[in-house]
This record gives C-alpha cells, sequence and structure tokens, in this order.
C-alpha cells in the first residue's frame, strides 16, 4: 500500500484530508508542521505529501526544500493543498520542487484529479455524462 | 405533477432540444422547473405549463435551457485529448499540409472547457502549427453557458478540475477568486448558438468533430439522424469523438470505430457501406428493431 503523508496543522483539515486520501487507496500518517513531517520522511519516504503552506515552527514551503535536498527526497510527489492561492505563490512552489498544487477549499474530486495528474492514482473508467 | 403536464413537458422538451426523458422523471422536472417557475411568477408547475401552452417563447427558452446538464470539465477523461494529440493532429499535420488550415467543431461545447482543452492542446503543440489556419467552433444550445464559454471565466473549483496546475499557470490570469483563459486561445474559439436537431450544413466541413456527452439524452432515431448528418459534415479522412458512454455501434453505418482508440471514429467510405452484404450489415436490422420497440 502506497503511504501519504498529510502535513497540516489544523486537525480538522488532516482529519478530512485522511478520510479523503484513504478512500483513495492510501495509508495515511500525519504531520502538524513540517519539522514534523521531515521526520517521518527520514524514516521512511512516503510516495505522496500532501502539503500545506503555512504552518508553524516549519512552513510548507521550507519543507519542500529541504526534502528536495534529502537522498531519496526527490521521489515522494509532494501536492500542495493550501488557501495561498495567488499565482505568486503557485509560482514559487512549483519553482520549488512541489508536483501539483491545490487551491482550498478541496474536495474528493480535486484530490483525485490532482492525485491523477502526478500518477499517484491510476485513471480508470472514464466518467458518464 | 399530474400526468397530462409531465406529458405535455416531455413531449415539449423532446421536440425543442431532443432530450428523452423516461416516465419516472417527474422529480428531475419538478426540481429545476419549479425554481424557474417562481422565479417567472408562477405558483407552480400546472401555472408554468398553461403558460408555455399560451405559446410564450421566452419561457419555453428558459424550460428548455434549464433542463439541459452541462457538467463538463478541462480535459475531461484525458483519453479523446490524448487521442487529439496522439493520433488525430498528427494525421491533420500530414493530410492537410498543402492546404494548411484545420478545422474543429465543438458540437455541444458547454461553457467551454472542452474548446479550451483542445486549445490549450494545440498551443502545447508548438511551432507544428505555425503558418497554419486554425478554426475551432464550439457550439451549443444553451445560450446562457455560450455566455459563459465566451467570457472563459471559470471558478477556483472549475480550474482545478481536470486542468494541470502548469496549464493553469501558463494560460489563465487570475483575477480575485476567478480565473479568466488568456486572450489568445479565446481568440482561437467562435462560439456560436446551435440546435443540433436542427439543419447545421451551413457549418461547413470539419476535419476534426467532438460530439462528447450530449446524443446520451436523446433517444435511438434521433441519435442515428444527427450522426447521418454530422457524416455529412466531416472530410472523408477526417475524426469524430463521443463520450466514454456513447458509439455508432448499431446505430448507423456512416462511421466506423478506430482500433484501439476508445471513443475515436472515422468515417465509412459510403461506397464500402452501400456494398456490404446484408449479413454483414448488422446495423440495418437492428436499428429498424430498436425503432419498432
Ligand atoms: C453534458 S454537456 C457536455 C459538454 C462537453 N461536450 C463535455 O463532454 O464535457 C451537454 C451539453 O449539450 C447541450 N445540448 C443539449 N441538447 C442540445 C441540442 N439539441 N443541441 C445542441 N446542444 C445541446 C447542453 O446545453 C449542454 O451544454
Amino acid at each position: 500500500m502506497k503511504t501519504c503523508l498529510v502535513v497540516d496543522d489544523s486537525s480538522i483539515v488532516r482529519k478530512v484530508a485522511r478520510r479523503i486520501v484513504e478512500a483513495l487507496g492510501f495509508q495515511v500518517i500525519e504531520a502538524e508542521d513540517g519539522v514534523e513531517a521531515l521526520v517521518h520522511c527520514k524514516k521512511a519516504m512516503p510516495e505522496a505529501v500532501l502539503l500545506d503552506w503555512n504552518m508553524p515552527v516549519m512552513d510548507g514551503f521550507q519543507f519542500l526544500g529541504t526534502l528536495r535536498r534529502m537522498p531519496g527526497g526527490e521521489e515522494p510527489k509532494v501536492v500542495f493543498c493550501t488557501t495561498e492561492n495567488g499565482i505568486d505563490h503557485i509560482t514559487k512552489a512549483m519553482g520549488g520542487g512541489a508536483n501539483e498544487y491545490i487551491m482550498k477549499p478541496f474536495d474528493k474530486d480535486i484530490v483525485l484529479a490532482k492525485f491523477q495528474e502526478v500518477g499517484l492514482v491510476a485513471r480508470e473508467e472514464e466518467t458518464a455524462a | 405533477m399530474n400526468s397530462p403536464d409531465y406529458e405535455y413537458l416531455r413531449k415539449l422538451l423532446k421536440e425543442r432540444s431532443g432530450l428523452d426523458l423516461s416516465a419516472d422523471k417527474q422529480y428531475l422536472l419538478e426540481s429545476r422547473l419549479l425554481p424557474l417557475a417562481r422565479k417567472a411568477g408562477l405558483s407552480g408547475i400546472p401555472d408554468l405549463v398553461q403558460k408555455l401552452q399560451g405559446g410564450s417563447s421566452a419561457l419555453i427558452t428558459s424550460v428548455v435551457e434549464a433542463m439541459t446538464t452541462n457538467e463538463t470539465f478541462f480535459f475531461r477523461d484525458k483519453v479523446p485529448f490524448d487521442h487529439f494529440r496522439d493520433t488525430i493532429m498528427p494525421e491533420v499535420l500530414k493530410a492537410r499540409a498543402a492546404r494548411r488550415s484545420v478545422r474543429i467543431w465543438c458540437a455541444a461545447g458547454s461553457t467551454g472547457q472542452e474548446p479550451y482543452s483542445l486549445a490549450m492542446a494545440l498551443k502545447e503543440m508548438g511551432g507544428a502549427l505555425t503558418g497554419w489556419r486554425v478554426e475551432i467552433i464550439a457550439t451549443d444550445l444553451s445560450q446562457e453557458v455560450l455566455e459563459k464559454a465566451k467570457s472563459g471565466v471559470y471558478s477556483q473549483f472549475e480550474v482545478q478540475r481536470g486542468l494541470p496546475i502548469q496549464m493553469l499557470m501558463k494560460y489563465f490570469k487570475q483575477t480575485g477568486e476567478t480565473w479568466q483563459i488568456n486572450p489568445e486561445l479565446r481568440a482561437m474559439i467562435q462560439h456560436r448558438q446551435l440546435n443540433l436537431l436542427q439543419d447545421f450544413s451551413h457549418l461547413g466541413t470539419f476535419d476534426v468533430i467532438f460530439c462528447r456527452n450530449v446524443l446520451i439524452y436523446f433517444d435511438q432515431d434521433t441519435k442515428i439522424n444527427i450522426f447521418n448528418r454530422l457524416a455529412r459534415q466531416i472530410e472523408p479522412d477526417g475524426f469524430m469523438v463521443l463520450g466514454a458512454a456513447e458509439t455508432v455501434v448499431g446505430l448507423t453505418d456512416t462511421f466506423k470505430p478506430v482500433a484501439d482508440r476508445r471513443g475515436l471514429y472515422r468515417p465509412n467510405d459510403p461506397r464500402a457501406a452501400a456494398a456490404r452484404p446484408a449479413v454483414d450489415g448488422v446495423a440495418a436490422p437492428r436499428v429498424a428493431a430498436m425503432a419498432g420497440r
């Protein structure tokens, strides 16, 4: 089973995200901030990271930079999931090594679409009507 | 809803838009038409029907438009756009190399995500089309969706369904909570109001026709009729793309599926179709059987 690290300082958001990502077939690990997320990554690299931007201690962008410089840190697909929905943030994140970007509020369809986009979830049946 | 009112509305919709509602869709009609009736200052469905019977054409249009399903999103189902990039356009580039022009028709373009996806796919081809004349014509029955398509303005939710973030960054401009597709891409598309039940021969002939997720709402005879008329608007070496739940198989001989390319069809050589022996021609007897049901 693939693992997805859900990084967000809000426990409510983590809970919602967990439910969505689990339904997509992932095992979920939660982290409250970038530092905690890095600890998990050092133990075992997840296949996916769903990443908030603004968090205390270490924010999502700093985490991403550190992750990408770690051994094996280029492997996980990192999908930002944040209320920072300005084009400047999006450009910065993509330039910093993110694979996709979700602007909050999000739902299951969006997470699924983005996970398919980066190849974390296979595209299955096409939509009817 | 009483059944004469329901039957009247069913017949009206079938005639005006082709929508083929089964006998048990009262709830659907009510959920979409009650708000409309209230907005028009009418007390309910019986009042609305009476007004419609009186021949209020503006109201008829609103009712017909309210009953269309406009659901769509960027690069919907992905596969058709892979076909477009990997199969259709390479062939068109070869076949039209002398003429250097390509005509594409989105026959039920809804709010524009489909034609804009095609426009983006063409842009992504880089220099291959330099010096070519590219025409994308997007048509729809509903004036309301056409207005939105023309504006090219989408909500944050809409740009996150099917649109890769790189494309959003490249082809859209953010204004507050919404995103507008760039003028250069907007200029690639002509939006026109068109009812597929009516004559469309004035549009001319196309190299590529996208006709997705609209025929599913129609009955067999209407589908056959439209396929046969589409066959007249497509170049003999052109391509037609249907939705995931749609096919020509068992309905018409005018198109044939392309092997290993789901949803992709090409016109049949009319002589070959005519010459085919009856035993082979599954289409004809089955159509007759369906029509007779
Ligand atoms: C579900 S949308 C499909 C949009 C797009 N092709 C896609 O696959 O995502 C169906 C569209 O068909 C339009 N439509 C319904 N009846 C029509 C008719 N008789 N002629 C032209 N368009 C029609 C509706 O207004 C609606 O926008």
